[in-house]
């Protein structure tokens, strides 16, 4: 989990900092993709209970369970996935955004995607499901905000 | 190791496909996907080509010189697929757009006309979706039952069980000639046998077998055999449905339009002959013919006998080294198999394992293969799948074995 007392850094610094990690790699795509289950591995375990249909993402080719928290002003996010590389997408996902303000999430540009060119590694198909996964990452946020501007 | 007549001139042969010679993520395409469909020889897009440059036209009715050659070559597809399988009449070739479209063909006009309320269908635990769900939609309409053959832990069907579930009421017995995901090669002549005896009407799924073995729709006895010119050489979005006349006079059209009518007024419309009676709309004219030259393709390269003695030395040769590495677990060990290898890993997902094989260039297919009933039978979501053709060669073999063990070594 989170450590609390740490502030999140920013946006754009994880994202150059997961440029400059998979720079090393080049096109050494096997490489790549090793590193992307490997980060899959360290993603904390997801309980039990959120591994049911109501928190799957639809459009994603393997299974991919996400549930989303506030805390404070920020969204924290936890997940798995039935593949490995699946669940290194996601957890490069989750260390983007999450603990950042809802606000940030909705706005977030993911550019980083483009920058180590993970649709090129990962194809068209599981393209598709990396968008399932950001576009339910962001309707969190959405959801989460307009229940902080009812409160 | 013995001589094919396919191995020497393998290198002749992958001539012919130049879609094998080119490197994929920067390594050499080996392409393993065979079952899912197969590779297209020059003479194949020579001829689709070749149509639309100097002779596109709607065949049938045409009076003018490019209609009836287009007609004649349409045709020609035909006779020559009715030898290829050994039909008594050239007729009772169907041209559909697939293995899928035939068996909806034969589940809709003939289930709609012969099915009745408590009768039985007999299919198996190996059937891929395309031969499961239009059988379940046409029970579902008519109050029938659907009946399944299990199979047994080697990826056989318990024909023990076959024989207790035949009976008065079974109407029909549907079942894949050859398991796209197991690589079983049925017992189909004595199944066939059997449904007869009991005198049920029978069906064969015959999209993996066509490219493998060779098909003689009398000596099977079946009535009906449907496969996909896809996997065979041809194009995608031909099929073949054969059926024997008779059946096929006494069945009502599938779906209305062109071509299959013979007059049509508005108080009643009389249907054409077979096969036209079930070919409405302008069929897939230029694929047609193009999967003529696959036939011919496939006649050329000495026969099914020695295509399939090359596939099993390829089979042996990746059955040997999959079980030589540890954690690998092969799935579909039958006694009679075509060059189709099925296997999970022990801590690794398929989908992962496939990427990393792409990596290296190596083509195979994972997941479920259109087979959930049967993963679920062996408690499985999925599998990687490597399936050989005439152009795979055995180094291919050799380097997909390297390639697996290695990236599992890595992993673990
Ligand atoms: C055994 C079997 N039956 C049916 C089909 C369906 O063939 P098509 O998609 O060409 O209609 C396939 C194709 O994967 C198959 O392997």
């Amino acid at each position: 989990m989170e450590i609390k007392d740490k502030r999140p850094a920013s946006l754009e610094d994880i994202q150059n900092e997961i440029i400059d990690e998979f720079s090393i790699f080049g096109d050494d795509r096997e490489s790549t993709i090793f590193y992307i289950m490997e980060l899959g591995q360290k993603l904390p375990p997801l309980d039990e209970q959120y591994k049911t249909d109501q928190y799957i993402i639809k459009g994603c080719q393997s299974k991919v369970w996400l549930t989303a928290r506030l805390e404070g002003d920020r969204v924290y996010f936890d997940a798995d996935s039935n593949t490995e590389i699946t669940k290194g997408l996601i957890s490069l996902l989750i260390r983007v955004l999450s603990g950042q303000k809802a606000d940030d999430i909705i706005n977030a540009d993911l550019y980083f995607l483009e920058k180590i060119g993970m649709s090129n590694i990962i194809g068209a198909q599981r393209s598709n499901g990396l968008a399932a996964m950001i576009k339910q990452m962001k309707l969190y946020a959405l959801a989460f905000k307009s229940k902080m501007n009812n409160e | 190791m013995e001589q094919t007549g396919i191995k020497t001139d393998i290198g002749k042969i992958r001539e012919q496909f130049p879609v094998l010679r080119q490197e994929v993520n920067g390594k050499k395409l080996i392409y393993f996907d065979n079952a899912a469909t197969t590779q297209k020889p020059l003479s194949v897009i020579n001829a689709l080509t070749d149509y639309y440059r100097h002779y596109n036209a709607n065949i049938h009715r045409g009076v003018h010189a490019l209609a009836e050659r287009a007609t004649a070559a349409y045709e020609n597809t035909r006779k020559l697929i009715g030898e290829f399988i050994n039909a008594t009449d050239t007729e009772e070739v169907i041209f559909t757009s697939g293995t899928t479209a035939g068996i909806n063909l034969v589940a809709s006009a003939w289930g709609r006309k012969f099915l009745q309320k408590d009768d039985e269908v007999i299919i198996s635990e190996m059937e891929h979706h395309s031969n499961i769900v239009p059988w379940q939609m046409i029970c579902e309409e008519k109050g029938a039952r659907l009946m399944v053959i299990p199979v047994d832990n080697k990826g056989e069907l318990v024909m023990s069980e076959y024989e207790k579930m035949l009976g008065d009421r079974t109407r029909m017995v549907a079942v894949t000639h050859i398991s796209n995901a197991l690589g079983t090669i049925n017992p189909v002549e004595e199944i066939v046998a059997k449904a007869r005896e009991a005198g049920a009407v029978t069906l064969l799924d015959g999209a993996q077998a066509t490219a493998h073995v060779d098909i003689d729709v009398q000596a099977l006895g079946c009535d009906f055999y449907a496969f996909s010119a896809h996997k065979l050489f041809g194009p995608t979005g031909v099929g073949i449905l054969y059926g024997k006349r008779a059946i096929l006079e006494a069945m009502n059209p599938w779906q209305g339009g062109g071509e299959m009518i013979e007059e049509v007024t508005f108080e009643k419309t009389t249907y054409n002959e077979i096969p036209y009676k079930f070919e409405a709309g302008t069929p897939n004219i230029a694929d047609v013919i193009a999967f003529g030259e696959a036939v011919r393709f496939l006649n050329g390269i000495g026969g099914k006998k020695e295509l399939l003695s090359h596939e099993r030395e390829l089979l042996q040769k990746a059955t040997e080294g999959l079980k030589a590495i540890d954690g690998v677990k092969i799935i579909g060990e039958a006694h009679e198999k075509i060059g189709v290898l099925s296997f999970v890993v022990d801590g690794m997902h398929h989908f992962d394992i496939g990427m990393l094989l792409d990596a290296r260039g190596i083509a195979v297919r994972t997941g479920h293969h259109c087979t959930q009933p049967l993963m679920r039978r062996y408690g499985i979501e999925g599998t990687v799948r490597a399936s050989f053709s005439i152009y795979n060669t055995t180094e291919e073999v050799e380097f997909f074995i390297e390639s697996l063990k290695q990236i599992i070594a890595k992993w673990r």
